[in-house]
């Protein structure tokens, strides 16, 4: 495949034969706003936010569906492109809560601080789950907007809990479509569709139907592509911005999907599968992204050593259990003891346990459950 | 695994991951991929949708015969004749790659001769798949370049485990599949890390990276390495333990991190040989079905509450990243083992860390030989990696097989060991589903998981339900020669005429109370997938 130059902002960038005029871009570090664009979905051109001016082209062509050629001249910020992206934005926000996004005290409101204008909480970027990580807040900082002259129409519709891992806030919906091309596209099970018409129009299941009777496997694969606060897991619901993030290897079966932990005050917050690998590239199923945090931190964890005396378990220290241990396995035939390592542990718990079994027992009698 | 030794000279998945969606066809047989790996059936339906053709055979009509081209439905047990059938196929029409087979192959006038045995009426009476498809399935694997099997424990688990797998090596080979992109044969694993646990030799055979401990050149290095006296003869498999715990010859366990009253055939003879024992260690991060039988129980730490490295079904070594701190007293399992062996007066357990560990592990292990934590920063690392440099391995068998030369093994058709008669009429198999992981300590235990799946169903077929009827959601009694369990009823097409299916998560339904614990001779691999029962609508709720 060719290479081809481009000017974008007056930056020249030369990129692969193929690349659309958004990838580009990126590369180079430019930053032009999407909503609907989602790297692992095909090219939508819904929202229209990714407009570009292109030198020997007519009209605003989209970003993210326009092939880079060679010698393309691309503007990205110019007062057009700013106000027609205004203009689409203050439709978008004539149907999603924005009293917080046009106000400049935005930064500095707490979830906990009386508005000043007197908003309703429901309809505050503060109080929503999604504050700080929402790309519609990304994409209102870009283009600017204090105000918006369309009359707001609240859709007021009930947030739906049915399903025990998520909630589907349709309120914040700006019909960018990510979940329901996700849920085609990626993960080939079309669970869910836009629903009805014009302004009814809004993802959905088959007649609405609880997604409990859809196809849905629980997967998250739109709560990670939502830009807004409309899909959102349960279990991080007001929990903010988290502290810190640790990438790992999921727990559960053999492909080896690489997540993100994202950690609060020393407990697991949320678990999003990583894009950046050969693995998973951005997916997970219902285990590795909704389950780890409640097994890690489920009060039947074990915590403490236990030894059996007449029946039933104590509570012991390390040292007299080890202590135990050691002493037993000492007093008898070392043929009479056998050792089961384990598929669940990593790479250095089962060497180690092997060895134990050969150089401390010296016999091969170690196996694990690899044929059940 | 030992089916790939033999015909390729590795046992583990040949192709990578990244590959699978621009494979032209795939052969997905005894797996239920969306359910047990569903990140990896993404990248199989993104196959389909490029336009690849997909061969999907299972008893079961599992979701991806949505998405399958042809779905050979063959009866569970019948996997050889049905791969040996397409194999017929493929050499009477010509469609053989002839000079990857001369070039690369051996032994392949052997089994060429033992494919006579496998003419299209005797493979339409044994796996009940009617003649043209068979000979549809074979033209679409020959003729679609490059083609990929894939199977997971629906092949494995049955007491020809390992001659099924050699019927897809032999497939494979014989249509030159071997060695390039988006091919193989691809074996999908269960567990986390059931890849890693055999590559580091917890198995009774193999030193980590199967070096054979039969060997002595092999032995010598770790006697060296180790200051220790090794043995050179195998030790016990998993089900052998238990059998030696039953009748009293093994008194003492240390278990890691498993649970086998579940995950054993024949569960009831597990518990009676653990309760046998006169001394039993478990190491666990929940009070297990096991655990509660032990005399000591040692807390470990979680996966996000240490450092180590998992390998996937496609060699990739990975890390593991401690994110928070152990809860309670809990300590990594790698601590606790050598806390125990110092206690004993054990030398070379003064690991201070995994990554020091592994630093041990790259030194004796050549595949191994180049992994260090340091690179694993920068991402996975497929083995064989033998040296610093070597950048991993994406596929296998590249220009040469690990053995040298492929080696086609002649097969013939071997029955279950137990199929359905008078007294036991209907033919159990097992599997996994999505929201649950194996025996169900950890995902039981998730609230929003239970409220999903919350207990045991067996499905039946609407024909058979009628006959014993039994209705849809009914509580009945399935019946196998070694226990009984209850479960509900699913009745469901999904299952065909005369074959039930149950999940293995549930211990209030354990399957493995009924399954069958014969082994395969070779691979040492119960039979999970085939056995016979009965089954009644049961009174008591």
């Amino acid at each position: 495949m060719g290479e081809i130059t481009l000017t974008i902002e007056g930056q020249e960038i030369t990129v692969d034969e193929g690349m659309t005029v958004l990838d580009a871009a990126e590369r180079a570090g430019i930053y032009i706003p999407t909503l609907c664009y989602h790297p692992d979905l095909a090219p939508y051109g819904a929202c229209r936010l990714c407009i570009v001016e292109i030198e020997k082209m007519r009209g605003l062509p989209t970003a993210c569906t326009t092939p880079a050629t060679d010698g393309m001249v691309v503007q990205t910020k110019t007062p057009q492109l700013q106000e027609f992206r205004r203009g689409i934005l203050e439709l978008m926000l004539s149907e999603h809560p924005h009293p917080c996004l046009t106000c400049w005290r935005r930064e500095r409101c707490g979830p906990y601080d009386i508005c000043l204008r007197n908003v309703d909480v429901t309809q505050r970027c503060v109080t929503c789950p999604n504050n700080g990580i929402c790309e519609l807040q990304d994409v209102v900082d870009y283009i600017g907007i204090d105000h918006v002259d369309l009359p707001y129409t609240s859709r007021e519709l009930p947030i739906d809990r049915e399903n025990p891992f998520f909630e589907r806030d349709y309120n914040l919906c700006i019909l960018c479509g990510r979940c329901v091309r996700v849920c085609q596209e990626v993960r080939g099970v079309g669970a869910i569709a836009f629903t009805s018409r014009g302004s009814e129009s809004l993802p959905g299941t088959a007649f609405g139907h609880p997604l409990r009777d859809s196809d849905c496997k629980y997967c998250g694969a739109c709560v990670d592509v939502c830009p807004t606060g409309a899909l959102i897991e349960r279990h991080r619901k007001y929990k903010g911005i988290p502290d810190s993030k640790v990438a790992t290897t999921c727990h559960y079966c053999g492909v080896g999907c690489q997540l993100e932990l994202e950690l609060k005050d020393g407990r697991i917050m949320e678990v999003i599968p990583l894009r950046d690998n050969d693995v998973n590239r951005g997916q997970a199923c219902v285990k590795g992204r909704f389950s780890i945090a409640e097994v890690v931190h489920h009060p039947d964890r074990l915590t403490t050593p236990l030894i059996k005396k007449n029946g039933s378990f104590e509570e012991a220290t390390w040292d007299e259990a080890l202590e135990l241990v050691a002493s037993k396995l000492s007093s008898f035939n070392k043929d009479e003891i056998v050792v089961i390592s384990s598929a669940k542990c990593t790479n250095e718990d089962n060497y180690v346990m092997q060895k134990f079994a050969r150089a401390g027992l010296g016999h091969n009698n170690v196996d694990h459950c690899a044929r059940l | 695994m030992a089916g790939l030794v033999t015909t390729l000279g590795s046992g583990a998945m040949t192709n990578s991951i990244r590959d699978i969606s621009n494979a032209a066809c795939i052969l997905a047989i005894g797996t239920n991929t969306t359910e047990a790996h569903p990140v990896i059936a993404l990248e199989m339906k993104k196959a389909v949708n490029k336009g690849g053709k997909l061969i999907v055979a299972n008893t079961r009509e599992i979701d991806l015969v949505r998405d399958a081209t042809i779905w050979l439905r063959h009866r569970p047990g019948t996997d050889v004749t049905l791969l040996m059938g397409m194999a017929r196929v493929i050499v009477d029409e010509g469609l053989a790659d002839t000079t990857f087979v001369d070039e690369r192959c051996e032994n392949f006038e052997e089994f060429k001769e033992s494919l006579k045995a496998f003419d299209l009426a005797t493979v339409e009476g044994i796996t009940g798949v009617p003649a043209e498809k068979i000979v549809e399935a074979a033209r679409t694997y020959a003729t679609n370049s490059p083609a990929a099997i894939f199977y997971a424990m629906g092949i494995t688990q049955h007491t020809h485990g390992t001659d099924n797998v050699i019927a897809t090596a032999n497939l494979a080979m014989l249509t030159g599949n071997m060695g390039k992109p988006s091919a193989g044969v691809n074996p999908l694993r269960g567990q986390n890390n059931v890849q890693g646990a055999c590559d580091l030799g917890a198995l009774p055979n193999v030193y980590p990276g199967y070096q054979a401990v039969a060997d002595s050149a092999i032995k010598d290095k770790f006697e060296r390495a180790w200051d220790a006296f090794l043995s050179d003869k195998p030790g016990l498999t998993v089900t052998e333990m238990f059998d030696g715990a039953y009748e009293g010859s093994i008194k003492a366990m240390y278990i890691m991190g498993e649970n086998p009253p579940l995950s054993e055939p024949n569960a009831n003879h597990a518990i009676e040989a653990l309760k046998r024992l006169d001394f039993l260690v478990v190491q666990d991060i929940f009070m297990s079905e096991t655990a509660e039988l032990a005399d000591v129980v040692l807390p470990a730490a979680s996966f996000a509450e240490k450092d180590g490295t998992y390998t996937n079904t496609e060699r990739r070594v990975q890390r593991v990243r401690k994110a928070l701190e152990p809860v309670g007293e809990t300590r990594p399992d790698w601590l606790i083992t050598c806390q125990i062996a110092q206690k004993m007066g054990i030398k070379g357990f003064e690991f201070e860390s995994p990554s020091e560990i592994m630093e041990e592990i790259a030194s004796l292990t050549p595949t191994y030989g180049g992994i260090t934590y340091d690179r694993l920063e920068q991402g996975g690392l497929q083995w064989p990696c033998p040296t610093e440099e070597h950048p991993g391995t994406p596929i296998l068998h590249v220009g040469i097989f690990s053995r040298g030369k492929g080696h086609f093994v002649p097969l013939e058709y071997k029955p279950s060991a137990e199929l359905p008669d008078e007294e036991y009429p209907l033919l159990l198999t097992t599997g996994r589903n999505l929201f649950h992981w194996h025996t169900g300590t950890m995902t039981r235990r998730v609230g929003g998981l239970d409220d999903l799946l919350g207990e045991g169903w067996v499905d039946i077929s609407p024909s058979d339900a009628e006959k014993l009827g039994i209705a849809h959601g009914d509580r009945v009694r399935i019946t196998s020669r070694r226990g009984s369990v209850h479960a509900r009823a699913n009745v469901t097409e999904v299952s065909d005429e005369g074959i039930v299916y149950m999940n293995m998560h549930f211990a209030e339904s354990a399957v493995n109370v009924l399954t069958n614990p014969a082994l395969d001779p070779v691979a040492k691999i119960p039979e999970f997938k085939v056995s016979a029962v009965k089954i009644a609508k049961s009174d008591d709720d």
